[in-house]
């Protein structure tokens, strides 16, 4: 009960500090942000009047006074769910915004990474079982080499090569001109096709650390006395590999899978941008240039939330498939 | 990040008569016993290899660089050529010397970056480890929030932030974002060196807690922050390329980064100038796995068992 207890501390804990983070980075720049806009704005038409400034501060919620009183109408507003209006995306709302980034991601994220997961586990088992050999080398150094490869110019190369030499697979975009998003056959045959480039710029890099990191466990609880034991006892090879090695070495990636979340959707940002895909990523990228801070904020709150319920869920299930944990941290 | 799957060690190794052997060369070549074990691993020594050469062009980018990386002079979107080996950008500037310096940015990035990070990485994890108590709470706590925030989407925000944008600012908001991962490591490894038994004899010694530190802790753990360097630099050099190719990189800087940006937005796919598109991101993985090679060298360093003939 202790460690549960401790992980939900430590969980509401990071909460509090990734909302307050989120508060601080803005203000470390000089300037304010209605400024900026109000700059852009004039950039466009000829002339902007301070009855319009004032507008567009009252639009953008930008607040007054000093900072603790900053600091209590954000977190107001961030239990409210109130992110206020994106200024590229006027007058849709930040939440808005997200609500139709957020499953493009999410679908791509979660298809890529369970494929990855069980990929990747699979190939280290493989390895660990058959370790030494020609299987096993061939895998660590193949999986090691792709490591280094640098996962967004494969993307690019996936473009040059497939999209745009061999016309096999769309080169841009989430689905094409002649579909609107809905549960209609065309839309979602066709935002299958733009997805398998990006997916498969996910998955050769994917499985790369859930393979060295089984690999690894799964030698390491091969030598272990219980394995041993199991091998005195006359049981066939291939159960003791499964039941005895793989069995314990899967829990270190069971929290592994968590913490890797804030990588992958690194990745996804640079993935997104590659390949134009209409997801969190290139939202996150297209706010930047243009300066949309209200949505650039939320989106880096969600992410680093995600991220964060994703750990604590970890934990929980950790804490339950390990009960050696629950016990050295109650003793 | 990912570290090399560090190999099972050969039953049966004659560890001793290696590390003699390793000695014993030391002592006629006048080499470091360090250097002679990396050197010995024959991954290590093609990585290290490898690293040479990469630093000797970054050393000598503007003799080796047949023309200069800004110059816009020649004809644009040119393919490989005899006088552009690797082609012109949509600019009409060389790529084989941008190439060439860009060797020098992802070098000097790898660097300044590793060395911060790895300094406040070693600053908090010795406190923490150390002093323990309800300041290793804290900064524990600080560790585990660093590893949980997705570095790219924060590093991305901090750079939209930031007024102006020099390489000093890459190097900075990377090394902010990615010094938990080596925090976590020297925290635990000091916990278990703390209560050696040299380390109390020191202390019953009447040595203060400074000298204690660096005089019998920080040497026991030199390979372990020679390692967390290497990672540390080899996260910097894919995080400035991130960045860079993201269009968030310094624009006065030619890099890896934004040779890829360039021939990205540049239209090098659709007029077929594949070496563009290619050089970039193959230098950059070539590099990456010149680090990982020493790795391998750099765990043999750490664990005899690793050790090879």
């Amino acid at each position: 009960m202790v460690y549960f207890l401790r992980r939900f501390v430590f969980f509401l804990g990071t909460l509090w500090a990734a909302v307050t983070l989120n508060f601080l980075i803005p203000r470390l720049q000089p300037g304010d942000p209605a400024e900026a806009i109000v700059s852009r704005l004039a950039g466009q038409s000829e002339s902007v009047d301070p009855a319009q400034v004032q507008a567009i501060r009252v639009m953008l919620g930008t607040p007054d006074g000093n900072l603790f009183d900053q600091y209590v109408q954000y977190l107001g507003a961030v239990l409210h769910g109130d992110f206020g209006i994106s200024y590229t995306y006027f007058p849709y709302s930040v939440t808005h915004m997200i609500g139709q980034a957020l499953p493009w991601t999410v679908i791509l994220v979660g298809v890529t990474q369970i494929i990855s997961f069980i990929v990747g586990t699979l190939l280290g088992t493989w390895a660990a079982y058959r370790r030494n050999s020609r299987v096993d080398s061939v895998i660590t150094l193949g999986s090691t080499f792709l490591g280094t490869l640098p996962f967004f110019w494969l993307a690019l190369l996936l473009v040059y090569v497939f999209a745009i030499t061999l016309h096999w697979f769309p080169e841009r975009g989430g689905y094409g001109g002649g579909s609107s998003p809905g549960w209609s056959w065309l839309f979602i045959s066709d935002a299958f096709q733009h997805s398998v480039l990006p997916a498969v710029a996910l998955l050769i890099t994917g499985p790369i650390g859930w393979i060295i990191g089984m690999r690894n466990n799964m030698v390491q609880s091969l030598g272990e006395d219980h394995t041993r034991l199991a091998v005195a006892r006359g049981l066939s090879r291939r159960r003791v590999a499964i039941t005895y090695g793989a069995r314990i070495a899967i829990l270190p990636n069971v929290t592994g899978f968590a913490i890797a979340l804030g990588g992958i959707l690194g990745g996804t940002v640079l993935v997104e941008t590659v390949f134009n895909y209409p997801g969190m990523g290139r939202l996150l990228l297209e706010s930047v240039s243009s300066r949309d801070y209200p949505l650039m904020q939320a989106i880096f709150l969600f992410t680093t939330v995600g991220v964060l319920v994703a750990n604590f869920l970890a934990d929980l299930l950790y804490g339950f498939l390990d009960p050696r944990v629950r016990k050295v941290e109650s003793a | 990040m990912s570290t090399p799957a560090p190999a099972v060690p050969a039953p049966g190794a004659d560890t001793e008569g290696v590390q003699a052997a390793a000695t014993a060369v030391a002592r006629t070549t006048r080499l470091p016993g360090w250097f002679v074990i990396l050197w010995r691993n024959r991954k290590c020594r093609i990585g290290l290899l490898m690293l040479a050469g990469f630093i000797l062009v970054a050393v000598f980018a503007p003799l080796i660089a047949p023309y200069d990386p800004r110059d816009d002079a020649f004809p644009t979107s040119l393919g490989p050529t005899g006088s552009h080996w690797l082609g012109t950008t949509a600019q009409g500037e060389d790529v084989l010397s941008q190439l060439v310096v860009g060797a020098r940015t992802s070098l000097i990035v790898g660097l300044a970056a590793g060395v911060l990070s790895t300094l406040i990485a070693l600053v908090i994890g010795l406190t923490a480890g150390f002093v323990g108590g309800w300041v290793d709470e804290v900064l524990s706590f600080l560790i585990n929030l660093g590893l949980v925030v997705p570095a790219l989407p924060l590093m991305v925000t901090l750079a939209a932030y930031a007024p102006v944008r020099g390489l000093w600012l890459i190097i900075i908001v990377i090394s902010v974002t990615g010094w938990a991962y080596g925090a976590r490591i020297k925290r635990s490894q000091i916990i278990t060196l703390r209560t050696r038994d040299y380390v109390t004899a020191a202390r019953f010694a009447g040595d203060g807690t400074a000298r204690i530190i660096a005089r019998e802790i920080v040497p026991n753990m030199t390979s372990l922050i020679v390692v967390g360097f290497m990672g540390a630099a080899l996260g910097a050099i894919g995080g400035e390329a991130g960045l860079a190719f993201l269009g968030l990189g310094d624009p006065l800087t030619v890099s890896w980064g934004t040779m890829l940006n360039q021939a990205s937005l540049g239209g090098a796919m659709l007029t077929g100038q594949w070496a563009w598109l290619i050089a970039p991101g193959l230098a950059l993985s070539l590099l990456i796995t010149s680090f990982t090679l020493i790795n391998f060298g750099i765990d043999a360093l750490s664990n005899p068992h690793l050790r090879e003939d």
